[in-house]
C-alpha cells in the first residue's frame, strides 16, 4: 500500500549573510537538513520541536510552497514541486494547510461564507454562486459555526471561530492530506481543546491524513498516530506517541518532556536542564547537531551524524543510545 | 558602508544610461528631422545631404552606439538653427539660470525649513494654521500664475520692479521671489510632516521623560531624524537647479536654460533639447546619489542588513 | 505634497460618541461637521460644480467659445464695469470668457482625468508585475521607476513634445506618464506586504491563479490607498498641463484650456487683467478643492499613508 506522502531526505538550505568582519560573511542556514518520513492514508504524523528547528519549513516543503534544495517529496506517487503551475494548482485539491495566524490567513474584505466557498469558485467553475453558498453553509455546520454568521467578516470573529473558518475552507474539497502548522498555538487554552476535538472529529468523519506541527508536546500527543521530534533540521526520534513520551530515548526528547509543567500534587518530574545556548541553524555543529548540549556526548558524536535506527517502530538518532543498545543485548544474555 | 556606496553608484550609472537611451529613443521616434527642419518641399538631394551630415542614414544600432560614443567625447551636435555647438549654446545660458535658481533655493530653504519646524512644534496653534494655509498655495497655484500676479502687482500697478528681461539685478527679483515662495511652501509642508512624524515617535517621549529640556530634545533628537526625509526633497531641488525655472523664465523673459528649452522645443532643435535633457538628467542623478550617500552616512540603519535569527 | 488635515481628523477632537446622552446632547450639527468638516464640504461643492461643467459644457456655454466679436473686445466682467451679456468679460478677440472658461475647464479636467487613469493603470500593472515576479523583472521595473523619479517631469515632457508635435491624443498619453512611478511604488510595496501578510498566500494555497489572487484579493484590499494616490495625482496633472499650455506647447488653438487662456491673457495684464485672472482663479480653485478632498480621504481611509 503506497504511502500517501513520501518524504525522502529533504533539505532546505539558505545562503545568508551574517555579521562579522567589514562586510559580513556568507553562511549556510540549514533550515531542514535531511528529513525522511512517510505518512499513510488516514494517518496523523505529529512533528514537534522548539522554535527554529525547521518544523514550519518542513510544512512548506511538503506542500510545495518553497523549493527543495535536495531530496524529494512524493504525494500519492506524484512528485511535489514548487513551481506554481496548473499541475501544482490542481494538486491543491488534495492537500491543504491550516495556519497559525488565523487573521492573516483570511481576506478581511470578504465574508466568511465567501471565503469558505472560494475553493469551489477556483476548482469547480460550473457551480453557481447559490450552490457555493449552500456548500459553504454545510461546511460551516460541520465545523460548528452557526449559519447566521455567514455574513460576518473575519475581524468580527474570535480566534477560535476564525480557525474553524480556516479549517472549513481547507476541507471544502475533501483533501487527502491536511498540513496543520501550529493551528492552535495562537488560541486560548480552553479554545485549543475545542478546536483540537473538532479536528479529531472531522478526521474520523472524512479520514484525511495529517501532518500536525506544534511546539506543544501535549497537543501533539493528543492528535498524532505517530510522533517525530525535530532538532535543528533533523529528526532525532520517532515512534508512537506513548512510546516517545513515556519511554523517550533521545536526550533531547527527554529534556523536552521534562520541561512540561506538571501540577504540584502529581509529583514533580525531574527537570533536565540543557547546558549551553541553543545553536542557530546557521552554525550547525558538525556530527550530531545536539552534541554541544548533550549530557551523553562522546567523541564520535562530534564526527558522525547519527542515523535513525532502532527496533520496530521506535527509532532514535543517537550514538550513545545505539552503543548501549548494542551492548545491552550482550549483557542480557 | 563601502558596499552601500558602491551599490548606489552602480545604480546611478545604470539610471544615467537609461536616461541617455531614452533620450536617444525619443530623438529617433520623432519622425524625420530632415523634413522637419528643411520643410517638405526641399529637393531629395537636400534630404540626403542632411541625413548624411547628421548620420541619420545608418542602421539604428549603429546610431545608438555612435550616440554613446559621441557623448563620451562631449560631441553632442550642433544647434540645427544657428550651427553652433549645442553644448556651447546651452552652456552660455547656465550661469543665467543659476543666477536665479540658487538664490531661490536659499530662499526656499531659509524660509521653508524654519517655518515647517516651527509649525510642527506649535501644532494646531494659530501660527501653525496660518503657515499651513499659506503653504497650500505652494502647490495649488501654478508658478506662472503666481509670477504673473506678482508682476501685475509689483511691476504694473506699483511700478517698483521691471517685469521682463535680464538687464539689471532688479530684473531678477521677481523670478527669484516667485520660485522661492512656491518652493518655500513645499518645503514648509514637507518639513512639518517629517517633524510631526518624528515627534510622534516613542523615543522622543522617552527623551523628554528622561528629563531633558524640550529644546534639547528637539535639537538633539527630533531635528536630525527629521532631516533625513527632508534631505530627499532638498536634494531634488538642488538637482533641478538647472531645470526648475522653465516656466518662470518664460513668464519673466529671463534668458536662461529654461527659456532656451522652450524655444528649442518650439523650433524642433533636436541637438539643444537633447543636450539639456542629458544635462538635467546627469545633474539629478548626481544630486540623488549624493543624497543617497548622505543618507547612508546619516542613517545607520541603511548600512547593514542584519540576519534575523530563526527559520 | 499634501494638505495636512490633522486638525480635521475626527479622532483628535472630542471623543464623546455622536448622539450624546440624555444629559449632554452633543448636537447633531457638531457631530455632522466632525465627519464632514466645512472646508471639505466647500471643496466637494466646487468639485461637484466642476464635474457638472464638464458634463454639460457645450449646453451651458452661452456663446460659442470660438466666436469672435471684434466690436466687443476687452470688455471687463459684469461687476467690474462690463455688462451681463458677457458676465466674465471678453478677451482680445471679443470671445466670451465665460464660455471659454467652461470649455477650458472641461478640456483640462478631461485631460487630467484620462492621464490619471493611464498613470494609474500603468503604475498598478507594473507594480504588480514587479511584486509577482520579483527577481530580474522587479529590478528592471525598479530601475524604470528610479529613472522616472529622478527626472523633473516638465523636462521630459518638453523633450517629448519637441518630437511628438501637437496631437491632443499623444499629449494625453504623455501626461499619462506623470506619476505612474509613485503609484507603481505603492502598488508594489502593498502587494509584497499583502503576500507577506498571508491572505494572498493562503488563497494561492487554495490553488488560485495569479490573476485571481491579484485581481480578486490584493487589488480590492489596497484599492483605497491607490485611489487616494490617484486623487492626489489629478491636481498635479492639471498644473502640469496648464503650465505646458501656457508655454504654448500643450493644448493647441483653436482648442482652449485653462493654461492657454492664461497664456493669452499675459499680454494684457495691464489693460485687461481679467483675461488672465479668471482662468487662474479656476485653476487654483480646482486644484485646491481636489487636494483638500484627497487629503481628507487619505486621513479617513488610510492614516498609514503619509
Amino acid at each position: 500500500m503506497r504511502p500517501l506522502l513520501s518524504v525522502r531526505d529533504i533539505k532546505r538550505h539558505y545562503q545568508v549573510r551574517v555579521p562579522g568582519g567589514f562586510f559580513g560573511r556568507d553562511a549556510l542556514l540549514k533550515a531542514v537538513d535531511g528529513l525522511t518520513f512517510d505518512i499513510k492514508r488516514g494517518e496523523t504524523l505529529g512533528l514537534v520541536g522548539e522554535s527554529g528547528c525547521g518544523k514550519s519549513t518542513t510544512a512548506r516543503l511538503v506542500m510545495g510552497h518553497i523549493p527543495l534544495t535536495a531530496g524529494s517529496v512524493a504525494f500519492d506517487g506524484q512528485p511535489v514541486t514548487a513551481r506554481h503551475d496548473s499541475d501544482w494548482r490542481a494538486m491543491r485539491r488534495r492537500m491543504q494547510m491550516v495556519y497559525q495566524d488565523t487573521l492573516g490567513a483570511l481576506d478581511r474584505r470578504l465574508t466568511i461564507s465567501d471565503q469558505i466557498g472560494e475553493p469551489f469558485a477556483i476548482h469547480e467553475p460550473l457551480m453557481t454562486a447559490r450552490q457555493r453558498h449552500e456548500r459553504a453553509l454545510s461546511l460551516m455546520d460541520s465545523v460548528g459555526l452557526r449559519a447566521d454568521m455567514a455574513g460576518r467578516f473575519p475581524h468580527e470573529l474570535s480566534g477560535g471561530q476564525r480557525q474553524r473558518v480556516v479549517i472549513a475552507r481547507a476541507l471544502a474539497l475533501s483533501p487527502d492530506l491536511l498540513v496543520c502548522d501550529e493551528p492552535v498555538s495562537a488560541l486560548d487554552v480552553s479554545i485549543q481543546a475545542q478546536v483540537l476535538n473538532l479536528l479529531d472529529d472531522l478526521r474520523e468523519q472524512t479520514g484525511f491524513a495529517a501532518l500536525f506541527i506544534s511546539h506543544d508536546l501535549k497537543v501533539v500527543r493528543q492528535m498524532s498516530d505517530r510522533v517525530a521530534v525535530m532538532y535543528l533540521g533533523k529528526i532525532v526520534e520517532t515512534g508512537a506517541p506513548e512510546a516517545v513520551f513515556k519511554r523517550a530515548q533521545h536526550p533531547y526528547t527527554k529534556a523536552l518532556i521534562s520541561a512540561i509543567p506538571t501540577p504540584r500534587n502529581r509529583g514533580r518530574r525531574e527537570r533536565i536542564v540543557l547546558e549551553g545556548d541553543p545553536p542557530s541553524p546557521v552554525d550547525v555543529p558538525p556530527g550530531c547537531a545536539f552534541h554541544t548540549r548533550c549530557p551523553l556526548a562522546m567523541a564520535q558524536c562530534r564526527l558522525d551524524t547519527p542515523l535513525l535506527s532502532g527496533d520496530g517502530d521506535h527509532l532514535v538518532a543517537c550514538h550513545a543510545i545505539h552503543q548501549s543498545a548494542q551492548s545491552a543485548p550482550l549483557a542480557a544474555e | 558602508m563601502l558596499r552601500y556606496a558602491l551599490l548606489r553608484i552602480a545604480r546611478a550609472l545604470v539610471t544615467v544610461s537609461l536616461i541617455v537611451s531614452i533620450a536617444f529613443v525619443i530623438l529617433r521616434l520623432s519622425g524625420d528631422p530632415a523634413i522637419i527642419i528643411l520643410g517638405p518641399e526641399a529637393p531629395p538631394e537636400a534630404f540626403k545631404a542632411f541625413r548624411h551630415a547628421w548620420g541619420l542614414d545608418q542602421p539604428i544600432w549603429v546610431q545608438y552606439l555612435k550616440y554613446f560614443n559621441a557623448i563620451f567625447h562631449g560631441d553632442l551636435g550642433n544647434s540645427m538653427r544657428d550651427g553652433r555647438s549645442a553644448l556651447q549654446v546651452v552652456g552660455e545660458r547656465i550661469p543665467l539660470t543659476l543666477a536665479i535658481t540658487i538664490p531661490a533655493l536659499f530662499l526656499k530653504v531659509l524660509i521653508g525649513l524654519p517655518a515647517g519646524v516651527y509649525a510642527a512644534l506649535h501644532r494646531n496653534t494659530a501660527i501653525d494654521r496660518l503657515i499651513m494655509t499659506l503653504s497650500v498655495f505652494g502647490f495649488t497655484v501654478p508658478s506662472f500664475v503666481l509670477g504673473l500676479v506678482l508682476a501685475m502687482i509689483f511691476a504694473v500697478k506699483l511700478g517698483w520692479l521691471p517685469s521682463g528681461g535680464s538687464d539689471t539685478w532688479l530684473h531678477a527679483v521677481l523670478p527669484i521671489f516667485t520660485m522661492g515662495m512656491i518652493g518655500a511652501a513645499v518645503i514648509a509642508r514637507f518639513t512639518r510632516s517629517a517633524m510631526l512624524e518624528v515627534l510622534g515617535q516613542p523615543y522622543i517621549r522617552t527623551a523628554s521623560a528622561k528629563g531633558l529640556v524640550w529644546r534639547d530634545v528637539v535639537v538633539a533628537h527630533a531635528l536630525p531624524n527629521a532631516a533625513i526625509p527632508t534631505l530627499t526633497i532638498v536634494g531634488f531641488m538642488v538637482g533641478s537647479l538647472v531645470a526648475g525655472a522653465v516656466v518662470v523664465e518664460s513668464v519673466f523673459s529671463w534668458p536662461g536654460v529654461g527659456r532656451l528649452l522652450v524655444t528649442a522645443v518650439a523650433n524642433r532643435d533636436l541637438a539643444v533639447v537633447q543636450v539639456i535633457l542629458l544635462f538635467v538628467g546627469f545633474t539629478m542623478v548626481l544630486a540623488n546619489l549624493i543624497v543617497d550617500l548622505l543618507y547612508g552616512w546619516v542613517d545607520p540603519r541603511l548600512r547593514t542588513k542584519r540576519l534575523q535569527a530563526g527559520t | 505634497m499634501t494638505i495636512d488635515s490633522g486638525n480635521l481628523n475626527p479622532t483628535t477632537q472630542a471623543s464623546r460618541p455622536s448622539g450624546g446622552s440624555f444629559f449632554t446632547s452633543k448636537g447633531r450639527y457638531r457631530a455632522f461637521f466632525e465627519t464632514w468638516p466645512p472646508i471639505v464640504l466647500i471643496a466637494l461643492f466646487f468639485i461637484g460644480l466642476a464635474i457638472f461643467v464638464v458634463a454639460t459644457a457645450p449646453l451651458i456655454a452661452p456663446y460659442d467659445f470660438m466666436a469672435m466679436d471684434l466690436r466687443d473686445r476687452l470688455t471687463p466682467p459684469a461687476l467690474f464695469g462690463g455688462t451681463w451679456t458677457h458676465p466674465l468679460g471678453t478677451d482680445e478677440l471679443g470671445r466670451d470668457l465665460l464660455s471659454r472658461l467652461i470649455i477650458s475647464i472641461r478640456v483640462s479636467m478631461m485631460i487630467a482625468f484620462l492621464s490619471t487613469l493611464i498613470a494609474g493603470t500603468l503604475g498598478i500593472t507594473l507594480g504588480f508585475l514587479a511584486a509577482y515576479f520579483r527577481g530580474r523583472v522587479e529590478q528592471l521595473i525598479m530601475m524604470l521607476i528610479d529613472a522616472q523619479a529622478s527626472m523633473p517631469f516638465m523636462i521630459i515632457a518638453l523633450a517629448v513634445l519637441a518630437f511628438l508635435g501637437n496631437s491632443l491624443f499623444l499629449f494625453i498619453v504623455l501626461m499619462g506618464f506623470y506619476g505612474w512611478e509613485r503609484i507603481a511604488r505603492i502598488a508594489r510595496g502593498l502587494a509584497i506586504a499583502a503576500t507577506e501578510q498571508g491572505y494572498a498566500t493562503s488563497v494561492r494555497d487554495l490553488g488560485a491563479s495569479p490573476m485571481r489572487i491579484y485581481g480578486r484579493h490584493i487589488l480590492p484590499n489596497i484599492a483605497s490607498t491607490l485611489i487616494v494616490s490617484m486623487t492626489l495625482n489629478f491636481p498635479e496633472v492639471i498644473l502640469l498641463e496648464s503650465g505646458l499650455s501656457f508655454l504654448g506647447l500643450g493644448v493647441q488653438p483653436p482648442m482652449t484650456s485653462l493654461g492657454n487662456m492664461v497664456g493669452y491673457g499675459r499680454d494684457y495684464i495691464q489693460s485687461a487683467p481679467w483675461i488672465m485672472l479668471v482662468p487662474s482663479a479656476a485653476i487654483v480653485l480646482t486644484t485646491l478643492s481636489i487636494s483638500i478632498v484627497g487629503d481628507w480621504m487619505r486621513d479617513r481611509f488610510d492614516p498609514t499613508l503619509r
